[in-house]
């Protein structure tokens, strides 16, 4: 059976930009009723319509768990993307209908936690707004580390020095404040769990820090969604279907196989949650790995590929699909 | 016009009974003339009206007194419900589960009123009816997943998801085939399963943990699973072996009809909206031997099915000491003739 979630009709019954950067898109659902109940850390997956492209990108819901009357997601444009972030700032609209999936969570809170540690980078911010308010909301004991760039590109900070108080502590690249990973990570009480949402360069950063310092690795809790890379064409054969296909510079593998009629199992889109595990048949060529799913021994067989985020450069690919 | 609760005890006189209509719905587990272990997930949702499928919580005839034995069980041995202190919020997610199933699927029985957090919730056929607050555990008599089971046939187990696996961290376990939540409780999907035969080496369990971790909200699933007991006795627990283990030797040709019980259960799986755990509900359908007998393709595929059954799986089930008995009782309501495919009644 197939392990894709169920869809909810919506419409967009906000836009708000939030700073140069990011723009916040509020959705409710077009009958009128409430939204399904979700928990902090829950990203949806957003249907863009554009023209004869269809984009699916995953996006963290960063409002209160407890409120279901709508979602809300916060978008940071990236000019040199593949699109998906300029489609939602550019066409995206009020009272647009628009199609979203059922909440998935792949970055839980685990509710053993004596404290919960969050570590925040730019927008890595978003599942921490609804995890800090589920928490809150229960009288969790939790405290955020935050790292943007500067006071008018922190996204919600003042939101949540608001609501929060001490609890949030702000860093700013521009004023050259950084994280003191090493004496917080050794400062911690026994029963701390610790999650980091951010860039690639800081999920990896704490982890690694995380380990050297002794902290479990079922205590160290991470999201990165890797947005799908554009790159240059490639063509491909799904062995099982008999179809040809080819992926364009700013298409994703997973969209090109399922522009071909093909629908693949999927979750998360980002590299992360191993849905949507392909079987390579045969290869000519060098694979471009992306993922957070495969082993490097994976990668290394050239057997598997993920072709939600990873892309492939040579002759010939033949795929199980 | 709603449900009639018979009035029946699944202990000392033993008087549960089928009526002829809960006779036809019984969920009987056997698709062909044969069993063995298979992945036999499918996505659970409403089946034909008339079927235990009908709602995706089953209310039956039995609800009554299937809830007056939880208590009975319960009174004696409160550790068969329990809660590690991380579940209070999936303990709220099952309470909603429940109510919302219940109301919707039997609303001349049970009603539910929400108003904001502040919830009514009424149980005409327990002759509850409780204002309380949702997420607030001080205004109901019991924890959330405690005070909904008490009024919800079948046992429920909780399971947490982390580090890749599911963890046996709550449930509310009354009408068990010889399993302990007391002995499981905090253990993980592969310790728990540990001592079922044969179906580690098949690699069974593997694909069946990845299959239960990426089971997402609003797309529940469902298997069946069977075993026999001896007496239509719901609480066969480890706990209480020396209450039930006897009766295996009590079966004779003569009262095998009355005695010996097929006991299936339905057990489904539904992510859980706030806590982003897992609940499973195991529910349990007795039908004694007489009962089923009287549907002639189910007599004749469940002598097959038993004469047939691997040893490995007859000493796990437990049925040893009875089967040769069984069987012999059963292959004369076996004419040799072919059964139709699947499960229901000709």
């Amino acid at each position: 059976m197939s392990t894709g979630t169920t869809k909810l009709d919506v419409v967009v019954s906000d836009v708000v930009p939030v700073n140069d950067l990011v723009t916040r898109f509020h959705f409710r659902r077009r009958d009128g009723e409430l939204l399904p109940t979700f928990s902090g850390g829950a990203h949806v997956v957003v249907e863009m319509r554009d023209g004869d492209r269809t984009r699916l990108n995953p996006y963290s819901l960063m409002g209160s768990p407890l409120d279901t009357r709508e979602y809300t997601v916060s978008i940071r444009r990236d000019d040199v993307g593949r699109g998906g972030s300029l489609f939602m700032h550019r066409q995206v609209k009020p009272g647009l209908e628009m199609v979203i999936s059922y909440p998935v969570n792949l970055f839980s809170l685990d509710l053993r936690a004596k404290k919960h540690l969050m570590l925040a980078g730019g927008i890595g911010i978003t599942p921490f707004m609804a995890q800090t308010s589920q928490l809150a909301g229960a009288g969790g004991n939790f405290e955020l580390h935050y790292t943007c760039r500067t006071a008018s590109l922190g996204t919600y900070a003042d939101v949540l020095r608001e609501r929060y108080g001490n609890r949030i502590r702000l860093y700013h690249d521009d004023r050259e404040e950084r994280i003191e990973l090493d004496r917080l990570l050794s400062s911690q009480p026994l029963g701390t769990h610790l999650y980091v949402c951010g860039p690639a360069g800081m999920i990896n950063w704490v982890r690694d820090r995380a380990a050297a310092l002794g902290w479990p690795s079922e205590t160290v809790h991470f999201e990165h969604f890797a947005a799908p890379q554009p790159g240059a064409p490639f063509d491909v054969t799904l062995a099982v279907s008999g179809k040809t296909i080819r992926v364009g510079e700013q298409q994703s593998l997973l969209e090109a196989i399922e522009a071909a009629g093909v629908d693949p199992p999927y979750l998360c889109r980002g590299g992360v949650c191993g849905q949507c595990e392909t079987n390579v048949i045969s290869h000519d060529g060098k694979f471009i790995h992306n993922d957070h799913w495969l082993s490097e021994e994976d990668h290394r067989s050239g057997c598997k590929i993920m072709p939600c985020v990873s892309r492939f450069e040579g002759k010939s690919l033949v795929l199980e699909r | 016009m709603g449900i009639t609760f018979r009035k029946e005890t699944f202990r000392d006189d033993f008087t549960f009974k089928n009526s002829p209509e809960h006779i036809r719905r019984f969920p009987f587990p056997f698709n062909e003339d044969a069993y063995m272990y298979a992945v036999n997930i499918e996505p659970h949702v409403v089946g034909p009206k008339g079927s235990v499928l009908e709602n995706l919580i089953d209310v039956d005839e039995h609800y009554v007194a299937e809830m007056q034995d939880r208590a009975l069980v319960l009174a004696e041995d409160p550790l068969r419900c329990q809660s590690l202190p991380h579940m209070t919020l999936a303990g709220w997610d099952l309470l909603e589960l429940l109510m919302e199933q219940q109301a919707l699927g039997y609303p001349e029985h049970f009603t539910l009123e929400r108003n904001g957090d502040r919830w009514r919730w009424i149980n005409r056929p327990l002759g509850i009816d409780d204002t309380f607050t949702f997420g607030d555990t001080s205004t109901l008599p019991y924890g959330p997943m405690e005070y909904i089971t008490r009024q919800s046939q079948g046992d429920f187990c909780i399971l947490d998801q982390r580090d890749g696996n599911l963890w046996m961290d709550a449930g509310m376990v009354t009408t068990q085939a010889d399993w302990s939540l007391d002995f499981d409780i905090g253990m993980n999907f592969f310790e728990w399963h540990a001592p079922v035969p044969l179906a580690h080496e098949k690699g069974i369990f593997t694909r069946a943990l990845k299959f239960l971790t990426n089971i997402q909200q609003g797309k529940p699933a469902r298997r069946l699973n069977w075993t026999m007991t001896i007496n239509p006795r719901l609480d066969t627990s480890p706990e209480n072996y020396h209450k039930w283990g006897p009766d295996r030797a009590t079966v004779t040709p003569e009262n095998v009809g009355d005695k010996v019980h097929l006991r299936v259960e339905l057990q489904s799986f539904w992510r859980l909206p706030r806590s982003n755990g897992i609940v499973f509900p195991i529910r349990c359908y007795l039908i004694k031997m007489d009962e089923l007998v009287t549907q002639p393709k189910w007599a004749r595929r469940l002598h097959r099915v038993i004469r047939d059954l691997p040893e490995e799986l007859a000493t796990y089930k437990g049925l040893t000491r009875y089967r040769p008995t069984l069987v012999e009782w059963l292959s004369k309501l076996d004419d040799g003739s072919p059964t139709s495919s699947g499960f229901g009644p000709d």
